[in-house]
C-alpha cells in the first residue's frame, strides 16, 4: 500500500489499481468521491434548461437524485451533464416548462459545452 | 504476574470467560445447542455488570452475524458464538465479514448438520465454513478453548491481519464436559488482548470512511479478493506470535501443529480437536509395544499450516487422516485433501488413508484408533490401498 | 488414590446425576486431582434414563470419550435395573453402588453380579426424603461413594458442598444436604 494512495483524493483510476493498492476490505476513506465518477455517459435522454422560463423555484433541485442541478446564489445556473443520468424527473417536476427532455445524440449547445468543461476543470460539481 | 484460578469448568463456560475478559463492545448472538451456555453465561455477565458489552439478542444467526458485521465496521470489538445449523445460516455473512476484513471473533461449538437431525459433535459445520476467509482454530480441551478464544482477539485485530477468527470446540465433548481448567486474571487478559483501535472505523466521530464497497464486473473484485488471500496467507506469523505471547504468560505451549512423538514416528495420525488425546493414548500404548506411532494435531486449520505439517510428517511411512466430516464425492474428507496437498507440495509421496470418524457424536473409542494404526502398518507394507473409509461404523 | 478412576452414573433425568458427577469432580479438583465430568446427552425429558461419566486422575486426562470399562458404577434409581444393563463393561474387581432399600445378597443374586465385584447399597432416596425433604438422591449417594471408595473424603465433599451450594441455597438447605451426606456415609453397606 503506497502512502500516496491513502491520501490521494482521486480514486477515479481505481479500476487500474492492483490488489495492494486497496485498503483492507476495500474501505474508502475519501467520502464524496462519487463526484469524480462520471455517470453522464449513462444518459439516453438529456434535460435542456430554458433560463428564460425558469423561476428558480428549485423543485428540480429538490427532486434530482444525482445532484445535477447546478445552483449559485439561490439561482439555477445549469445542469451538470457530467453526472446527470437523464432520468427526466426534473422535467416531469418542472411547473414552468423550463426543462425539456431531448434525445441525447443532439449536439451540445455552446453553453452546455461550457458547463461540462466547468465540471471537468473543478469549477462545477458538488 | 498472572494470577491463576483453577476450576472445574466446561468448554462453554471457559469461552464465556474469555469473551468476558476480552470485553467486546458488542456481542450479538442467537442460542443453539450445544453453544447455548456461552451466550447464556455471557448474557449473565452483562446483566450482572461484570462486562460492559452491548448484548444484542437477535432473532436468527443470519441476523447475529449481520449485527456483528455492522458493529465491527462501526469500529467495535465484536464477538459471537454459534453452532451447526446456525453457522450454516450465517454462510453468506461469513464471506461478508472476511471480505470487509472485519476482526470479528466467533466461537463455534462444532456439531453435525442435518439431515438426519443430530445435535452432537462433529466437524461438518465448521468444514462448510473453511473456505469463507476466516481464520479457524480448533481446541482439544476446555482449557484450549479458553486459550484460543483469548488469542483470537489479538490475531483478528492485529493491524496486519484484520480478519475474522473462528475459535472452535467440539460439541458436547468439549462444550459440555467439565475439566480441570485454569483461568487467568482479568487484568492479565485485558493487557494481553489490548485495546482495539481500528484505523478506519465508520463511527469514531473523526475519520470518514465507507465500508461494504461494490466492485463490479472486471478486475476490481478480483484484485480485492487477491488482497484477502494475501492477508490470510500472511497471517500465520502473526498467529504464531499471538500464540507464543500467550504461551509466555500462561505456560501452555502454542504451535499451529501440535506434534506428539512424530520425529521418529513410522505411523502418524493427523487429527483436529478433542479426539487427539485418545489418539495419543493409543500411540503411547503402541510405542510400549515397539511400534513407532505419532499424533499430529492441527490447532490452526485456516490458514492451513502446510509447511509445518509436511515437516512433521516427512519421516513417516504411512499417514492416516482423521476427518470428522466428509466432503461427499471428493477423494478424501476435507482434512485429508488438505494434508495430501501439503505432502504433495513438499514432494512427499507418503501413502495415506483417510478415516471419516465420529460423525454425529459417535464415540471415538480406543479400539477404532487401534484399528486405524493397524491399517497404517498394512498400508506401509503395501497390503492396503489409500482409500477412504468410515471408521467405527457397524 | 492413584491412576485413573472412571465412574459411570445411571439415573433418570431430573434425579441430579449430572450434578452428582460434577460435585464429585469439583471436590476431587479441589484436592489436586485432574477431573472430567460429562453427561451423555440425548433428547432431554424428565424421567428418561441417562448416563453420566466422571474421570478422576492424578495426571492430566487426555481421553475424551465415553467410559466403557468403568471401575465404579453408580445407580441412582433402581427401577433402571430392569431396563439398563448397569454391569456392562464394569471392571471385574469394580464397585457397584446402588440407591436401594434391598440388601446386598438380593442385588447380587438378582443381577448375577460376579463375586469379585463389590456391591454397596444405600437408601439414598429415604435419606434425601428425611433430610432434604425431597427425593433427590444425588447428594447422599455421593456421600456414600466417598465413604466407600475414598475417591474423595467425606469431609472434602462436605467442604465443597458448602462452597458450591453456598452461593445458591439457604443455610437450611445446605445443612440438610450436609446431613444427608453424613447419614449416607454412616448407613452405606458394602460387601
Amino acid at each position: 500500500m503506497t502512502q500516496a494512495k491513502l491520501t490521494h483524493r482521486d480514486v477515479s483510476d481505481f479500476d487500474r489499481w492492483t490488489s495492494s493498492d486497496f485498503l483492507p476490505g476495500a474501505v474508502v476513506i475519501d467520502p464524496g468521491n462519487s463526484v469524480l465518477y462520471a455517470t453522464g455517459g449513462w444518459r439516453s435522454d438529456r434535460p435542456v434548461w430554458s433560463e428564460d422560463a425558469c423561476t428558480n423555484c428549485m423543485l428540480c433541485w429538490v427532486h434530482c437524485p444525482d445532484s445535477s442541478i447546478l445552483v449559485e446564489d439561490q439561482a439555477m445556473t445549469g445542469i451538470d451533464y457530467e453526472h446527470c443520468k437523464g432520468c427526466g424527473i426534473c422535467a416531469a417536476e418542472c411547473r414552468f416548462d423550463a426543462l425539456e427532455m431531448i434525445l441525447e445524440p443532439d449536439p451540445l449547445s455552446e453553453r452546455e459545452k461550457a458547463s461540462v468543461q466547468d465540471i471537468a476543470s473543478g469549477k462545477g460539481g458538488k | 504476574m498472572a494470577e491463576i484460578t483453577v476450576l472445574a469448568a466446561t468448554g462453554n463456560a471457559m469461552v464465556a470467560e474469555a469473551f468476558r475478559q476480552a470485553a467486546p463492545d458488542v456481542l450479538a448472538a442467537y442460542p443453539i445447542t450445544p453453544q447455548t451456555a456461552i451466550v447464556e453465561n455471557f448474557a449473565k455477565y452483562v446483566a450482572d455488570g461484570r462486562v460492559h458489552t452491548e448484548f444484542v439478542a437477535v432473532e436468527s444467526e443470519h441476523s447475529a452475524m449481520s449485527a456483528c458485521i455492522g458493529a465491527s465496521a462501526a469500529g467495535a470489538r465484536v464477538a459471537t458464538a454459534t453452532s451447526s445449523q446456525g453457522l450454516a445460516l450465517m454462510y453468506e455473512e461469513l464471506h461478508i465479514a472476511s471480505g470487509m476484513r472485519l476482526p470479528i471473533v466467533m466461537a463455534n461449538a462444532n456439531r453435525a448438520l442435518s439431515a438426519p437431525i443430530n445435535i452432537h459433535g462433529d466437524h461438518s459445520d465448521v468444514m462448510g465454513a473453511r473456505d469463507t476467509g476466516w481464520i479457524i482454530l480448533f481446541a482439544e480441551t476446555a482449557q484450549e478453548a479458553y486459550d484460543n478464544s483469548v488469542i483470537a482477539f489479538r490475531i483478528a485485530e492485529h493491524p496486519q491481519v484484520q480478519l475474522p477468527v473462528m475459535t472452535t470446540l467440539d460439541g458436547f465433548i468439549t462444550t459440555h464436559a467439565m475439566e480441570r481448567s485454569e483461568l487467568l486474571d482479568d487484568t492479565t487478559v485485558a493487557a494481553y488482548v489490548g485495546a482495539y483501535t481500528p484505523e478506519h472505523p465508520l463511527l469514531n466521530g473523526q475519520t470518514k470512511a465507507a465500508h461494504g464497497m461494490f466492485a463490479s464486473l472486471g478486475g476490481t473484485y478480483f484484485e480485492i479478493k487477491k488482497a484477502e488471500r494475501a492477508a490470510i496467507d500472511a497471517s500465520m506469523p502473526h498467529i504464531k506470535a499471538a500464540g507464543e505471547a500467550w504461551a509466555a504468560i500462561c505456560g501452555r505451549e502454542f504451535a499451529p501443529v501440535d506434534a506428539w512423538e512424530c520425529e521418529d514416528a513410522d505411523y502418524i495420525l493427523v487429527v483436529l480437536g478433542s479426539a487427539a488425546g485418545n489418539a495419543r493414548v493409543v500411540a503411547r500404548e503402541l510405542r510400549a509395544q515397539g511400534i513407532k506411532a505419532g499424533v499430529a494435531r492441527i490447532r490452526v486449520y485456516r490458514p492451513f499450516p502446510f509447511e509445518e505439517l509436511a515437516q512433521v510428517l516427512a519421516g513417516a511411512r504411512a499417514v492416516g487422516i482423521l476427518d470428522r466430516s466428509d466432503s461427499f464425492g471428493a477423494q478424501y474428507g476435507p482434512v485429508g485433501l488438505d494434508v495430501r496437498s501439503a505432502l504433495y507440495g513438499a514432494g512427499l509421496l507418503i501413502p495415506t488413508r483417510d478415516y471419516i470418524y465420529g460423525l454425529g457424536g459417535a464415540d471415538v473409542t480406543l479400539d477404532v484408533l487401534r484399528q486405524a494404526y493397524g491399517e497404517l502398518q498394512a498400508l506401509a507394507a503395501g497390503e492396503l490401498d489409500q482409500s477412504l473409509s468410515y471408521l467405527g461404523t457397524r | 488414590m492413584s491412576g485413573l478412576i472412571e465412574i459411570r452414573w445411571h439415573a433418570r433425568a431430573g434425579q441430579g446425576a449430572v450434578t452428582a458427577s460434577k460435585l464429585l469432580a469439583e471436590t476431587a479438583l479441589r484436592n489436586g486431582s485432574y477431573i472430567q465430568a460429562m453427561p451423555e446427552y440425548g433428547p432431554e425429558r424428565t424421567g428418561a434414563p441417562l448416563r453420566a461419566y466422571s474421570r478422576i486422575s492424578d495426571a492430566p486426562i487426555e481421553l475424551h470419550n465415553n467410559i466403557v470399562n468403568p471401575g465404579i458404577v453408580v445407580v441412582l434409581d433402581e427401577t433402571l435395573l430392569s431396563i439398563v444393563n448397569v454391569l456392562e463393561g464394569l471392571d471385574e474387581s469394580g464397585l457397584l453402588l446402588l440407591n436401594t432399600t434391598r440388601d446386598v445378597d438380593t442385588i447380587r443374586t438378582e443381577l448375577e453380579v460376579p463375586p469379585d465385584i463389590r456391591i454397596a447399597i444405600v437408601d439414598a432416596s429415604g435419606i434425601a426424603l428425611d433430610t432434604i425433604g425431597r427425593d433427590i438422591p444425588n447428594t447422599p449417594t455421593v456421600g456414600a461413594l466417598a465413604h466407600v471408595t475414598r475417591v474423595v473424603t467425606v469431609d472434602a465433599l462436605k467442604e465443597d458442598l458448602r462452597m458450591s451450594f453456598g452461593k445458591k441455597f439457604s443455610p437450611a438447605v445446605i445443612d440438610a444436604n450436609l446431613a444427608s451426606v453424613d447419614r449416607a456415609a454412616q448407613e452405606v453397606v458394602c460387601q
